[in-house]
């Protein structure tokens, strides 16, 4: 108690001094805007200068708001309106600390704080950009700050008091209550920001008319910094979706989960066509195009959550007004990077001279691909508004359409994969790189058949995608042998193939898992839905499940209704499960809390639901065959991003700046 | 206040999904029932098909649509009778009348379109001369010349 009167004494100073550091940290963003663009345009080095002490002052203020807010949370300080209709006293210490950015206001301070801090990594680790091109980067990366300052300052603002404090607060969403939804936003906002980075260093090249094999070099570490923070963001919202909603989907292709897919898919492409302009001096205006894209979706995801525009079961669904902003900030960046673009297309020019068959092709393909799957995830998104306004047609686009329309390329991706990795650069023929998979492809299809054979029923979906798995995971180890060549020590040479060859590999490896996980929930899942009495038997597939109780239990801000089940195969037992239902008495919701046994084969899922008049309980049971491959293979994802991230030849240039100084003697 | 909230936990709760005593007894006509329910979408949800919506709206359509089965609809006749009655808004999967084959379409032409203008592309690339070598500017020497020692 003592703790808490202390606390409240204290937190309205620091409360203060965090809006304070927020205002401050809008100042300093101009000045970060506007300073050290001149200095590079007029080439002063003092005002170029200004940018890096800048950042890091940026970066500090944000911090320093975003950690008052916090703390606010934290000592739930009820004199913040945000903290009143965000948390709760009795709430657990961890959704405390997660329902700072589990709201609008929250959440754009987070967004905020990411872009300063992607500013402020370009400030101390671009030592070794050229000086004028450091200042621009850092200079868009500000302006990307100022806009999203302002956005907060005079539409949001997290700091906003009560002249009465109430007694406590009305809680957060029960739903947001959990772990894997905890830590979903801020990776997610790490992804979405971290393309801002990638649009800085794009509309930098264009200020300053150089497009080279230097600046790919440059952009590439920040986008997959980027897409392996969406990657893990997806992968948790998906994976909180499927054991909390409680009917076991894990992607719904609603607006907002699309919205977070389509930057995916876009730095996907971005950091494939990245290494051709790299290695190879071309696709130049395709990279810069597909920068300033990958971050206009990221705006777009952030419009649509907070727009109420379109209708998603996760929208904050917050006023337009807020909307409108967005759609400002984003009209304004996106037309004048574009507008730069069409201006500065002849420093674009290609290079790299290749033939049709070659790997600057595949990495074409790999984007064509990408891009049209973004195109038409976005065109699926946007039908319903288009529909209605100008065809006068009230309709819905819902998952059927996507799974028809988008998964199409993501089989032609799969398909042409393993031919892609393997294609030599400059001038290939086709039929000598694709010779030494020949093998695999008859193991792969032979894989498919099978799978077709067994499985009961006519569906493609499970064979097709079993197929894709195997095709590019054994396609992978292929190219893994081929890269360490003949003679002696081929295992050492595995070894120590660049970390960027690994990382490809497990990449790459990971969506192959992803594809044969996804192909297997969708094609056979198992369900049983019936009403059980307590100590009765049934089975659902090869499984017996048996309910033995159903209790009344109090956790620490929830009732809960928890039923206990035993699951055994052939007569042995496998686990205990205890599904719950969850009531929360502040907010006024329930939520369900699934049974799962979770193995690599498949998963049991065990739902309860409510009681009946004649004493039994509404149970519900799944079989979810490879479930878990989908997460497995979304880690292995981003495990082979984090690997590529590290290899050496990013870190020669950034470590470019610790060559040893001559040190005065003692 | 405890009793007080178990009341309201009792009222509060949500039906969920398929209820027990909806599901139909002929195994077959219930698997149409599942799959066609998975494309109609529940009108007072955010983005929820029937099949997976708690709310009431939902179960009601649910069972409609599984009189209308028991009737011996077909699946089209089934859905269309719905749609009829609540608006194309009703289905998950749009048709691709009217204006809609420029959805249905949108990811096809775009793939023709994009292939045209990479191949376009692949095929200039493999046709241009390599540049002339790039002279290094006086101060990219300057540079190069203090890297190397020189």
């Amino acid at each position: 108690m003592a703790g808490r009167v202390r606390a409240l004494y204290t937190s309205p100073m620091i409360t203060e001094i965090g809006h304070f550091a927020l205002i401050l940290a809008f100042g300093v963003a101009i000045v970060q805007t506007f300073v050290p663009l001149i200095g590079a345009y007029k080439r002063w080095p003092a005002w170029m200068a200004v940018a890096e002490p800048a950042a890091g002052a940026q970066f500090a203020l944000t911090a320093l708001a975003f950690g008052a807010l916090m703390y606010a949370f934290v000592v739930s300080d009820f004199s913040l309106s945000l903290v009143v209709a965000n948390s709760h006293s009795a709430k657990p210490m961890l959704y405390k600390i997660s329902g700072t950015w589990g709201n609008h206001e929250g959440s754009m301070l987070l967004w905020v704080l990411i872009v300063t801090l992607f500013g402020a990594m370009a400030a101390w680790f671009g030592g070794n950009l050229p000086p004028t091109l450091r200042a621009r980067v850092l200079s868009v990366q500000s302006a990307i700050a100022i806009a999203f300052f302002a956005f907060i300052i005079f539409t949001s603002n997290p700091f906003t008091r009560l002249a009465t404090p109430p007694f406590d607060g009305q809680d957060l969403n029960p739903l947001l209550q959990d772990p894997g939804l905890a830590f979903h936003p801020p990776f997610l906002y790490l992804g979405y920001v971290g393309l801002s980075m990638a649009f800085s260093f794009a509309v930098a090249a264009l200020i300053e008319g150089r497009v080279d094999a230097a600046w790919g070099r440059w952009v590439r570490p920040w986008t997959l910094a980027a897409w392996v923070f969406l990657t893990i963001g997806i992968a948790l919202g998906s994976w909180w979706a499927y054991y909390e909603l409680g009917w076991g989907g894990f992607w719904f292709w609603d607006p907002v989960e699309n919205a977070s897919f389509m930057p995916w898919l876009l730095a996907a492409a971005l950091l494939h066509s990245a290494i051709v302009v790299e290695k190879r001096e071309s696709l130049k205006s395709w990279t810069i195009l597909l920068a300033i894209l990958a971050f206009g979706f990221s705006l777009i995801g952030t419009f649509i959550v907070r727009s109420g525009l379109l209708t998603s079961v996760h929208a904050f669904a917050n006023d337009p007004e807020r909307g409108v902003f967005i759609l400002i900030i984003l009209g304004f960046f996106m037309g004048g990077a574009l507008i730069l673009f069409t201006l500065r297309a002849g420093v674009m020019e290609a290079k790299g001279v290749f033939g049709v068959v070659s790997r600057e092709s595949a990495l074409l393909v790999n984007n064509l691909l990408l891009a049209v799957a973004c195109f038409v995830v976005f065109v699926g998104t946007m039908w319903p508004l288009v529909a209605e306004m100008f065809f006068d047609r009230k309709l819905s686009v819902g998952p059927p359409f996507f799974n028809a329309a988008f998964t199409p390329f993501m089989i032609l991706l799969g398909l042409f994969m393993p031919i892609g990795s393997v294609m030599p650069w400059k001038r290939a023929s086709l039929w000598k790189a694709v010779y030494p998979l020949r093998y695999v492809f008859v193991l792969a299809i032979a894989v498919g058949g099978l799978t077709f054979a067994i499985q009961t029923g006519r569906s493609m979906i499970g064979p097709v995608g079993l197929f894709l798995g195997a095709w590019i995971i054994m396609g992978v180890i292929v190219e893994l042998v081929q890269r360490t060549g003949r003679g002696p020590d081929r295992l050492g040479r595995l070894m120590r193939l660049p970390r960027a060859d690994w990382g490809k590999a497990t990449a790459h490896a990971g969506l192959g898992v992803t594809m044969a996980g996804i192909a297997g929930l969708t094609a056979w899942t198992q369900d049983d839905i019936r009403v059980a009495q307590i100590n009765q038997s049934w089975d659902v597939g090869h499984y017996t499940l048996t309910l033995n109780n159903v209790e009344e239990i109090r956790g620490p801000n929830y009732l809960s209704t928890m039923g206990s089940l035993t699951l055994a195969q052939d007569g042995k037992f496998v686990a205990n499960l205890s599904p719950e239902k969850r009531f929360y008495p502040v907010a006024q919701m329930p939520t369900t809390e699934a049974g799962i046994d979770y193995n690599l084969i498949r998963d049991v899922y065990v739902v309860i639901g409510d009681q009946q008049n004649n004493g039994g309980w509404t149970i519900r049971t799944y079989i979810k065959p490879l479930t878990n491959w989908i997460w497995i293979g979304s880690a292995l994802m981003a495990l082979g991003g984090l690997l590529s991230l590290t290899d050496r030849r990013f870190r020669v240039a950034a470590g470019a700046r610790k060559t040893p100084q001559p040190v005065p003697a003692e | 206040m405890k009793r007080l909230a178990l009341v309201l936990m009792l009222l509060a709760t949500p039906l969920m999904a398929v209820q027990p005593d909806e599901v139909l007894d002929d195994p077959a006509l219930e698997e149409r029932a599942r799959d066609l329910s998975k494309g109609l979408r529940c009108l007072v949800c955010r983005n929820e098909s029937i099949d997976e919506s708690d709310a009431s709206l939902a179960r009601d359509l649910r069972i409609l649509l599984r009189e209308r089965l028991v009737a011996g609809d077909s699946d089209a006749q089934a859905v269309d009778f719905i749609v009829a009655r609540y608006g194309e808004f009703v289905l998950l999967n749009p048709d691709m009348r009217g204006a809609n084959w420029l959805l249905w379409g949108a990811g096809p032409l775009m793939l023709l379109l994009a292939g045209g203008i990479g191949f376009g592309y692949a095929r200039s690339r493999s046709k241009a001369t390599s540049p002339t070598e790039d002279p290094l500017s006086v101060e990219e020497q300057a540079r190069l010349d203090d890297i190397l020692g020189r």
